[in-house]
């Protein structure tokens, strides 16, 4: 219950600065001439298609790579939303107010968290009205589709909350921003270099890679240990958001 | 006074690497009182104020609200804490009434009552008014009493408000004095503060901190009457011979401090200065100065922290035999 008051209250600041609609709005943007010119793309080769048994569809060609252009878009996104977290609470003096009210740190990080996913689930579903549009016209492959959107939430949840812990380090928000983005890109990268060395480590370094485990789910492969990656990963940002916030009270 | 005990603090202390922010100290709030926290800068009230509502943790000692733990059952302990911080804790892109709502629900006052909570909290702190304006376009003052607003609406049972009025102006400043007042009626008061009258005027007991320590602890009274002077600096432009003035009736001592001025010690009880003036007049010692001294704050903390009092030990005791007679 508490956890929703905190989290209605992070959404509702995030929606009094321009800077939530701005992002809404140009991603929404650029996303859409994505979509369009894919589909425009889509629909010159589309006869040639026919004539293939087995065709891949429009989900594959068109709603798959949106949302990875869509994926991508997001981590320069994320760091934004999630730089004021909490290093904005900290140069504004605000935490007291949240830290002597009768609530646990848990609940504090808890509730910052989820009023994030809640923009978090708004910015996505702007984006998969684009493809459900396409339902006027035909028939798309639905389980393609919602692995897809799930595969992308998860990696937005995951972003959110490395970009929470970030913010938890820290009183200055472009600090935060500029970490977040530092660390979102290396995990993105982080597989580049797997080829080239040995094959343990390249196994380590592709699972570490937060993208590797995207790309299952924008196949339409649904493996719980991707899942679990992404539960793990943001459990274990949060978990050290909780401690990094009560830390705050033990030592200076 | 009731003697009920709001808050009970027993060998606090705070380190911040090896200096020692808070020492040992211990002391408790009654309901119905206005504690009083004084110290200069830098004496440990803020970090005092930090630690009882649980924004630091204590390097050492217990601290019991209401008959809880703050460290074991820290949410029931902060349910009957209201606090404000030296900055008020506003999240500034807030209308007044939002930010007061947030706030009632964060310190889970049931639904049907967060209403008459606001509304209360805005009545007595004279906001009714700007409930509806942004706080970000408030005046200092202002700002400050919906800080305030913030520390009192769930009615907590200690209220504990950080230099309450620095930054504001004269009249605000004595608006919420009279609030700090009103507010001792139903809750108890910590007030922490660096400006003497605001405690002579406000407080019903003072501590004084210093360096981390507790110094000083009493009623306000005894206060007022430690701060009393008993010496008068007199300045001459022809100025007789020390012996003279020490002559004078009431003086006991005459100390040089120049050429053309003197402090003169007398015994509280009997001001020498109407009969000075008048004979220096008489003399033509060419008067240009005669002062009642009255001890800083600096000065009562010297006595104090030095324990032993300088020089006026004797006129001291002579003083509380007088007053107790």
């Amino acid at each position: 219950m508490m956890i929703f008051t905190l989290a209605r209250r992070e959404l509702r600041s995030l929606f009094l600065s321009p800077l939530a609609w701005a992002i809404l709005a140009i991603v929404q943007f650029i996303l859409a001439y994505l979509f369009l010119s894919q589909l425009q793309e889509f629909l010159l080769i589309q006869p040639r298609l026919a004539t293939i048994d087995n065709a891949p569809g429009v989900t594959e060609l068109v709603i798959a790579p949106l949302y990875g252009s869509a994926a991508f878009i997001m981590m320069l996104v994320a760091p934004l939303l999630t730089m004021r977290l909490i290093s904005e609470e900290r140069r504004n003096k605000s935490l007291p107010l949240l830290i002597s009210a009768p609530v646990s740190m848990t609940e504090i990080i808890m509730g910052k968290y989820l009023g994030m996913l809640g923009f978090a689930a708004i910015m996505i579903f702007m984006m998969t009205l684009m493809p459900l549009s396409l339902y006027f016209a035909g028939t798309l492959d639905a389980g393609l589709l919602f692995s897809i959107v799930l595969g992308t939430s998860l990696l937005l949840a995951a972003f959110i909350s490395l970009g929470l812990y970030m913010s938890s380090l820290t009183a200055q928000p472009t600090i935060a921003a500029m970490s977040t983005f530092g660390m979102l890109l290396m995990l993105w990268i982080i597989d580049w270099a797997g080829g080239k060395a040995d094959a343990a480590a390249s196994g380590l370094l592709e699972y570490l890679s937060i993208l590797r485990h995207f790309e299952a789910f924008s196949k339409g492969i649904f493996n719980s240990s991707d899942f679990i990656y992404y539960l793990l990963f943001i459990s274990l940002f949060l978990i050290l958001s909780i401690r990094r916030l009560d830390g705050d009270r033990l030592q200076r | 006074m009731e003697n009920k005990k709001l808050l009970s603090v027993k060998h606090l202390s705070r380190f911040y690497g090896s200096l020692a922010a808070v020492n040992s100290i211990s002391f408790h709030l009654n309901k119905g009182e206005v504690l009083g926290f004084l110290g200069p800068n830098g004496a440990g009230k803020s970090t005092t104020m930090q630690v009882i509502t649980g924004n630091l943790a204590p390097s050492a000692g217990q601290i019991d609200i209401c008959g809880f733990d703050l460290i074991d059952s820290a949410k029931q302990a902060k349910a009957n804490i209201g606090y404000l911080p030296e900055q008020p804790p506003l999240y500034r892109e807030f209308t007044v009434d939002e930010y007061l709502l947030f706030c009632a629900q964060l310190n889970r006052i049931e639904k049907s009552k967060q209403n008459f909570a606001l509304t209360r909290a805005k009545e007595r702190c004279g906001l009714t008014q700007v409930g509806h304006r942004l706080i970000n376009n408030l005046s200092k003052g202002y700002q400050q009493r919906v800080g305030i607003a913030q520390a009192i609406i769930h009615s907590p049972e200690i209220v504990i408000l950080d230099e309450p009025t620095v930054g504001l102006d004269p009249i605000q400043i004595k608006e919420i004095r009279t609030l700090i007042r009103e507010l001792a009626q139903d809750h108890g008061v910590i007030l922490s503060t660096h400006i003497l009258p605001e405690v002579q005027m406000t407080c019903d007991r003072v501590q004084i901190i210093n360096h981390g320590q507790l110094v000083y602890s009493d009623d306000i009274n005894h206060l007022h009457q430690r701060m009393r002077s008993n010496s008068i600096i007199l300045g001459l432009n022809n100025p007789p011979a020390e012996t003279e003035l020490k002559s004078l009736t009431f003086i006991d001592e005459v100390e040089v401090l120049s050429e053309t001025r003197f402090r003169l010690s007398h015994a509280l009880e009997n001001s020498p200065a109407e009969n000075i003036a008048q004979i220096a007049a008489d003399k033509k010692w060419g008067l240009f100065e005669i002062r009642p001294e009255q001890k800083t704050l600096e000065q009562v903390f010297v006595e104090l922290t030095s324990g032993e009092v300088i020089a006026d030990e004797a006129d001291t005791e002579k003083y509380n035999g007088a007053s107790a007679a």
